[in-house]
């Protein structure tokens, strides 16, 4: 009972099991990140002063370490997924927010001057202009910020088990049992890969104008580093 | 706000200023975990990524190794490493420097490439040597590029170094972890605020270091 | 000229069909999300279903052993039975057993006692379990505790124990002059615990020259003693590693660290009388040698706990 793929009995869950609560548990507060922050960056757009105080505002919460936030939740949400997931949501939220921005701001003036000539309204305007070209932007921070989540999802199983993969470092540790936090490690970093793919995959699908190498693996230049300009940007 | 009365609380109490387990050492260990990590990621970071970006080689691989070092987990590497060397410096600087690396790596390659290319082949013209093209055009151009890098490292090392205290070392996050065993949201919220004044400490540093090495030619551009 | 436009014209709908499409597949996800969330809400989630047993466990080896032990014992009596293990210090788990939380969870009597009420002397198993009912919150009790014994206790490695001259005849009083030059460890909780740094100052005036925290009893506190990171740590003295490491446990004369006997402790209206009795019938029959035995199947041989428990049950006959 010792194996790579034995889990222990106490985690109540198959490895696949875990595998599925670990992508819940980091690609939720994802998407609930995504859609708060594409109304903030439009009112950041829209009103040009309030973006330095939201950028502000958001570098000093990404700042404050995750596990001291799952302990003041844990009186409000319980030794639950949900005071993981908030946190999470947050730091999405933060680095997706300057990501929108930047992105947004990107579409030249007079492509905004073509739509509206064609008789966009503003809405319109945005879904169908704004948001597609700013899209490999958005994606970008969006790498930044599954990538990032997946690794913090771990830390939670410092409240009680509810770390998903990270569930397995905690009984390496309590069973002395190395394999266990081996095991760990490589699938939660193999997750992040593949949904980084699937990311990287989904950008090709919804950018059919961006120019491409002939392997399809190789990226535009400026692209390659965007999720860390977008990291940057967001302090 | 109870919150507010926590930070005042924790701050108040004059048990927390003092001995090993006193708040300026706490906050010494800290920065020595910080800076630790974050020299040896520089180290490793900015010379691989001046040389890809000056030559324009290996940017599929700094972008792979990228990729791979941010998939890696922060925790997981820090229990991983605890589990099998047992306690020590080890485990904690192994995951804070595959954190720093990326962001450090990436930037700086990107902020070479990304230097006009007049100016350099200008140079090449005047007979410069490459590496005088690298350190004298190419660097100062790149700089604000490459200290946003280091500095999104710098923020980050310092928010996840609070996980030393998980393998029994100092640092801020010995409150956090210690506040979390012992039901003491004092402790919680005092370390997390000295982590969120730590990073801001930090930014104003960026900032202060940025006013005085970049170039006054390039940051009015 | 006009294919170029016509080609222009239906990518501008193409991507934004995508744009669209992406929109309403983060709406719909959002949609899961935000109905997961109220599944997850702590006021409708986290109290224990009524009629199922949540069993509880701190974060260490034996615990979630005796955990096992107690929730197979339940479910042989049909009970309907829930795990929550890991859940982290005394500190925390009290808590959730007062709310409701946790229905059962194993104890130890006088770390329990010593938890409640610092002050509080600890002169025989009877009367320590006697002083937590008086101290416990109304809806908890105990119920009866068993022989097997497992406490924290001050034990130093082997390299200090010779330096000092130290054996097992040794008493936690002989540190008195060495503790200043001695680093000890424990649990971050061991810090603020009257069986812990307090009371190891109030009761035999021992000043340690400094505390590190490490874990509960686990592989940082082995770690840390056998690479003299620590000289002392708080190890628990069920604990397989201390003959493997030949630590010295010191002795304990004031008994600071009091009676620790394996009792369960219960949130009275979450378990019936069947469940009462199949609890005090396995702590009838667990006594420290069969402790000793069972900690190191799981911490020795890396036995999965819940298949040692199911043994074991099933060997004492109580399956």
């Amino acid at each position: 009972m010792n194996g790579f793929f034995d889990i222990p009995s106490d985690l109540d869950n198959t490895y696949f099991g875990l595998i599925g609560l670990h992508l819940r548990e980091a690609l939720l507060p994802v998407l609930a990140g995504l859609l708060a922050a594409l109304p903030v960056a439009q009112l950041c757009v829209r009103f040009r002063w309030l973006y330095p105080p939201v950028l502000g505002v958001t570098t000093v919460f990404y700042a404050i370490p995750s596990l001291a936030v799952f302990v003041v939740l844990i009186d409000y949400t319980g030794q639950t997924e949900l005071t993981v997931m908030i946190p999470l949501a947050v730091y999405s939220l933060v680095v997706l927010v300057p990501a929108i921005v930047d992105g947004v701001r990107s579409v030249p003036e007079e492509t905004l001057a073509a739509s509206t000539a064609m008789g966009f309204g503003p809405v319109r305007r945005y879904l169908q202009v704004q948001l597609p070209i700013a899209v490999p932007a958005i994606l970008a921070g969006l790498r930044v910020a599954v990538s990032a989540s997946i690794s913090l999802v771990s830390v939670g199983a410092l409240i009680g088990n509810q770390g998903a993969l990270g569930n397995l470092l905690a009984d390496a540790q309590k069973y002395g049992r190395p394999e266990l936090a081996v095991n760990s490690v490589l699938t939660t970093a193999v997750l992040a890969i593949l949904c980084d793919a699937v990311l990287v995959l989904l950008r090709n699908l919804l950018t059919p104008w961006m120019p491409r190498g002939r392997s399809g693996g190789r990226r535009p230049k400026k692209a390659a580093a965007l999720p860390e300009s977008q990291e940057a940007g967001a302090r | 706000m109870n919150v507010l009365n926590f930070v005042n609380a924790f701050f108040s109490d004059s048990a927390h200023w003092h001995g090993y387990d006193g708040i300026p050492q706490r906050l010494l260990e800290h920065v020595q975990y910080t800076l630790l990590a974050l020299g040896i990621a520089a180290a490793i970071g900015l010379p691989v990524g001046l040389l890809t970006g000056h030559t324009g080689r290996g940017g599929n691989a700094v972008a792979f190794v990228a990729t791979a070092a941010r998939a890696l987990p922060s925790f997981g590497l820090l229990v991983l490493i605890a589990v099998v060397v047992g306690i020590g410096l080890l485990p904690v600087m192994i995951p804070l420097v595959v954190l720093a690396i990326p962001p450090i790596l990436v930037t700086t390659y990107e902020a070479v490439r990304s230097v006009d290319p007049a100016p350099v082949d200008a140079a090449r013209g005047m007979g410069m040597h490459e590496s005088s093209i690298l350190f004298r055009v190419e660097l100062p151009v790149a700089l604000p590029l490459v200290l946003s890098g280091l500095r999104s490292a710098a923020v980050q090392v310092v928010s996840t170094a609070t996980i030393a205290a998980y393998v029994s070392l100092g640092g801020i996050g010995r409150y956090i972890i210690d506040g979390l065993y012992q039901r003491n949201y004092e402790k919680v919220v005092g370390g997390a605020t000295l982590v969120a004044l730590l990073a801001l400490v930090t930014l104003a540093a960026f900032w202060a270091v940025g006013r005085l090495a970049v170039s006054p030619g390039v940051r009015r551009r | 000229m006009t294919s170029t436009a016509k080609s222009s014209r239906s990518r501008t709908r193409h991507t934004g069909a995508a744009a669209v499409a992406l929109t309403a597949a983060a709406a719909l996800l959002a949609g899961c999300s935000s109905s997961d969330d109220t599944s997850d809400n702590p006021l409708a989630g986290e109290k224990a279903e009524a009629g199922t047993v949540v069993v509880g466990s701190n974060n260490f080896a034996e615990s979630t052993l005796l955990a096992d032990i107690y929730g197979e014992a339940l479910k042989a009596k049909g009970l309907k039975v829930t795990y929550k293990h890991n859940i982290g210090s005394r500190e925390t788990t009290y808590g959730l057993m007062k709310n409701g939380s946790v229905t059962v969870l194993p104890e130890y009597n006088g770390s329990l006692l010593a938890y409640l009420d610092p002050e509080a002397g600890q002169k025989s198993a009877e009367a320590v379990n006697e002083a937590v009912e008086a101290k416990l919150d109304k809806k908890l009790t105990l119920l009866e505790s068993s022989p097997a014994e497992n406490k924290d206790s001050v034990s130093v490695n082997a390299e200090t124990a010779k330096k000092h001259g130290l054996t097992a005849e040794s008493t936690l009083a002989d540190l008195k002059d060495i503790a200043p030059e001695l680093v000890i460890g424990g649990s971050p909780e061991f810090q603020t615990r009257q069986q812990g740094l307090k009371g190891l100052e109030s009761v035999y005036g021992l000043k340690f020259k400094s505390f590190k925290a490490l874990d509960a009893g686990g592989p940082l506190t082995q770690s840390a003693l056998t690479k003299n990171t620590v000289q002392a740590a708080d190890v628990f003295t069920t604990d397989p590693t201390i003959i493997k490491e030949k630590f010295v446990v010191l002795k304990d004369p004031e008994n600071l660290f009091g009676y620790a006997n394996v009792t369960p402790l219960v949130h009275k209206e979450g378990l019936p009388q069947e469940g009462v009795d199949a609890l005090n019938a396995v702590s009838a029959k667990l006594d420290t040698e069969t402790l000793l035995d069972l900690d190191a199947q799981v911490q020795l041989d890396k036995k999965d706990p819940l298949d040692v428990a199911k043994e074991w049950l099933e060997s004492a006959g109580l399956s």
